[in-house]
């Protein structure tokens, strides 16, 4: 008989057991917190800078250190133990609080910005570093939502480590929100070029292709602007569908966007909130594609004020630009987006509203090698995969058929193949021939062969 | 003609065969289960013990499926069954007329008399009942025995792991399921139970249950004498068919219900698919109770075209499984025994993370493969099947392993060092 236990060096399988060591690492999120709320209610106004080490300091090595102690000490593999029985990632009370925060602090940022002043000023020197002149409210939200990308994207790095897929996609979307939506867009500033994100574009910023930030960025001294202007237009037009019909929309959602930056670091522990029903399906479908028609709309409405010079459609076109910002970009994409990730899961913006997603979808239907492929007739009908997919996919009603998962909404995050415990799913970019297919796909049965539909 | 077609038991056999009998035709369909009103996928309960999913998502259908589609769902217990009357006896002391009668009832665990199984907090797992059991038998509890070493058993200790409960778990074979798998994969799949801090006793037994003043499990005691302090017991021994309420029905039974190759008992009108039924002539290569997921499936697929269109006979392909013992997936194709046969030869390779391995199984004479053993990485069915189908031999297999890899984008691939080995003739039987 060999007894020997292999594995000593496993000191702690217990996630749930809170050691010192993650407690120490929680005190100093909490207290890089506190410190933001004393910056906040104004105490220590002449230190601007030690605050700013402090907060953001103790926010990022605290989680660094929660995350080191939580993950390491624990084998690879699916970490989703208690996702339904802890409060947070369940509905519970504390989601809810922390949901209510979260959706009064985009109010206050959109709405009422004086009320941050204190804080602001704290991220002054950095500003001025940056970006050679002092912050405001857009300054302290990109660093905080940087922040919450690279602390939560650290973690999802270590939760997911035993799968390459993930690793690499989130070390794309850390990468792309660190440089191409914090610091490039702050040393443009600095350069004094136009502040501008290379990896947003129409009609997800929907005022890149408006006549009125063209005809600045153009006008602006230097060629940049007009580059700027030029990469905007060829990447929405040239590079986005070549690039969705050869890996299909996750080149930009899963792999490039802010937004989905930040659904899977920040939003990861809320995925499985996503509403898998029929009918949250026939919501998004009316939902995501009104929001694309409002936009180009208003689009096509503000071009032709501008050549015309207001003469047909007079202030019609500026209500509709004011109204897409205000209802889309402010309530929807922001406030509910964000604000709701504990209580309706990661991906409501993405998935309800964003028109991007809605046109890389189209394309990813039609027009894409992408696809899931399923393992022959392996599936058990667990469910894993449909509970963890943050788009409210019902991946498993195609995988116990053994059909393709060809849908205009998967971003092609991965982790329905990285849950499923028998191997069943795989992403794939492959050629457009039988793609989609009502054969029969279940292998193993020789006496009958049936066209799953029901 | 529209006929009245009722069902005992709403788990994957029992709904595969309603699913496709609404697919095939327009007869009444009613599904009886005492367990759960609605169908949900049973390998998937551990799931909701660990926080995975909620119960609500481990059902493939939502609930407004069943009504759509014209299925009739039963939440009563079946007591009785008159085929001569050709009706279903159930506990509310009523009685439902069926014109066919398609008995898909399932196992219940296999117990062998231990002294104390009765005691509180002594258990099988199985059914849903069994999973609200055990949440209640484990709440503030710190040790756990675990009797026997199978698939269940596994997800047991995977289970109460979750919940920081210490395991013992006593596996009567020399190494961790080798009744099934080879030994080299038996012994990398114990020490990955170690790794987890389970405490695996391979060659020991359960003696007895030792229960305290209340009527609760205390401990156990080993046939080696050793006394496991434990407020737990977890019986996994196996499953037998679910057939009891069948004995004064006059349909013939054995271990299971007995079935033809059409799926049908000795009475004409009466059927039996899934876990509950028991081959009278063995099918080749097969065993005469298969009680896994698919199988069940298949025989369902089967049997409602029989029901619907012409009588077919049940003719599985190549046998598949798959499993997951704590984080190492495990595939099988063909047939791997867990001694190779005389006439077989093996290669095995295993990497030395001792977390990933492969087996192929080929005739000795003509090379031909029949059977490959998955640990830790994803082989595609189809490519695997076709190999199978089309008598590949190990060369072929070999030379092209690539094309059926399944794992994911960016995943490191073996099938170079898997081919490196091959040739380096490291071959073991």
């Amino acid at each position: 008989m060999d007894n020997t236990n292999p594995s000593l060096s496993i000191s702690n399988p217990h996630p749930e057991h809170t050691d010192w060591m993650q407690k120490s690492g929680l005190v100093l999120v909490l207290s890089g917190l506190s410190v933001l709320f004393l910056a906040f209610i104004g105490i220590a106004k002449q230190a601007p800078l030690i605050l700013f080490v402090l907060s953001f300091g103790m926010l990022l090595s605290g989680s660094v250190i929660y995350t080191i102690r939580t993950y390491l000490t624990v084998h690879e593999g699916v970490k989703n133990n208690h996702n339904f029985s802890r409060s947070l990632t369940s509905r519970g009370v504390l989601a809810w609080m922390l949901g209510i925060l979260i959706t009064l602090f985009y109010i206050i940022i959109y709405w009422y910005p004086q009320l941050l002043q204190n804080v602001i000023s704290i991220m002054n020197p950095f500003s001025n570093l940056l970006r050679g002149r002092p912050a405001d409210r857009w300054f302290l939200y990109g660093s905080l939502y940087t922040t919450a990308v690279l602390a939560m994207g650290f973690k999802a790095l270590l939760k997911y480590r035993y799968s390459n897929y993930q690793r690499i996609r989130t070390s794309s979307v850390i990468f792309f929100q660190l440089a191409f939506s914090f610091l490039i867009p702050g040393l443009l500033q600095l350069f004094n070029q136009p502040e501008f994100y290379f990896s947003y574009f129409w009609p997800l910023k929907y005022d890149y292709l408006f006549p009125s930030t063209v005809h600045s960025l153009i006008n602006h001294p230097g060629g940049m602007g007009v580059f700027m202007v030029f990469w905007g237009a060829a990447i929405t037009f040239i590079a986005t569908p070549i690039l969705t019909y050869f890996f299909g929309k996750r080149w930009y959602c899963s792999w490039v966007c802010g937004c989905g930056g930040l659904a899977n670091t920040a939003g990861d522990p809320f995925r499985q909130l996503s509403d898998k029903s029929i009918k949250a399906w026939k919501i998004e479908r009316w939902s995501v594609y009104s929001v694309l028609v409002f936009i180009i709309i208003t689009t096509i409405l503000l071009w032709i004020n501008s050549i015309t010079n207001g003469s047909i459609f007079g202030e019609l076109s500026q209500n509709f630009a004011k109204a897409y910002g205000f209802f889309i970009g402010a309530i929807f994409s922001g406030v509910i987006g964000v604000g709701f990730y504990p209580i309706m899961g990661t991906r409501v913006w993405c998935r309800f509203g964003c028109p991007m997603a809605a046109i890389l979808g189209i394309q990813q239907k039609f027009f894409s090698r992408f696809r899931i492929t399923t393992n022959g007739g392996q599936c058990i009908s667990c469910g894993n995969c449909s509970t963890y997919c943050e788009m409210g996919i019902d991946v498993r009603s195609y995988a116990q058929k053994g059909q393709n998962i060809v849908r205009a909404s998967c971003v092609g995050c991965g982790i329905c193949a990285t849950v499923c415990p028998r191997g069943v799913l795989k992403l794939e970019n492959g050629s457009v021939q039988n793609r989609v297919s009502n054969q029969p796909i279940l292998i193993g049965n020789n006496s009958v062969r049936l066209n799953e539909q029901l | 003609m529209q006929q009245h077609i009722v069902i005992i038991g709403n788990g994957i056999s029992g709904i595969t065969c309603a699913r496709n009998i609404r697919k095939l035709s327009d007869h009444r369909i009613t599904v009886i289960s005492a367990e759960t009103k609605h169908f949900f996928s049973r390998t998937a309960l551990m799931y909701v013990y660990m926080g995975h999913m909620r119960f609500e998502d481990i059902k493939p259908y939502e609930d407004g499926f069943w009504e759509k589609n014209r299925i009739e769902l039963m939440h009563q217990h079946v007591i009785g069954v008159d085929p001569i009357a050709k009706t279903v006896l159930l506990a509310n002391s009523s009685r439902l007329t069926f014109d066919k009668l398609v008995i898909a009832s399932g196992s219940v665990s296999a117990r062998f008399d231990w002294p104390g199984q009765n005691l509180k907090g002594v258990q099988s797992l199985y059914s849903f009942q069994d999973l609200e059991l055990m949440n209640e038998n484990t709440k503030d509890i710190k040790q756990a025995v675990i009797v026997g070493g199978g698939l269940i058993g596994i997800e047991m200790a995977e289970m109460l792991h979750s919940r920081q409960i210490g395991v013992t778990m006593l596996v009567r074979e020399k190494k961790f399921w080798d009744t099934v798998l080879p030994t080299q994969e038996a012994s990398m799949i114990g020490d990955h139970i170690r790794e987890y801090k389970i405490d695996l006793r391979q060659e020991e037994e359960l003696l007895e249950i030792n229960g305290d003043e209340n009527g609760k499990v205390k401990s156990v005691t080993t046939k080696n004498g050793e006394e496991i302090a434990c407020q737990f017991v977890g019986l996994t021994v196996g499953v037998k068919p679910n057939i009891a309420f069948l004995r004064e029905s006059g349909i013939e039974t054995d271990k299971g219900v007995l079935v033809n190759e059409f799926l049908q008992t000795n009475v004409q009108d009466v059927f039996a698919i899934g876990d509950c039924a028991q081959f009278k002539t063995l099918l080749k290569g097969r065993k005469a109770i298969e009680q896994v997921w698919y199988t069940g499936r298949m025989q369902a697929e089967t049997l409602a075209n029989t029901l619907c269109k012409q009588p077919v006979t049940y003719n599985p392909g190549n046998w598949f499984n798959s499993a997951k013992f704590f984080d190492i997936e495990y595939q099988t194709y063909g047939i791997v025994l867990n001694k190779a046969l005389e006439n077989e030869e093996v290669f095995y390779w295993k990497h030395n993370s001792n977390k990933r391995s492969l087996r192929i199984v080929f005739m000795n004479d003509t090379k031909v493969v029949t059977g490959f053993n998955v640990f830790g990485m994803r082989l595609r069915h189809e490519i695997c099947d076709k190999w199978l189908n089309e008598k590949s031999t190990v060369d072929q297999v070999i030379a092209n392993l690539q094309e059926a890899v399944f794992d994911p984008e960016f995943y490191k691939s073996y099938y170079k060092e898997i081919a490196h080995a091959y040739h380096s003739k490291l071959i073991t039987t």
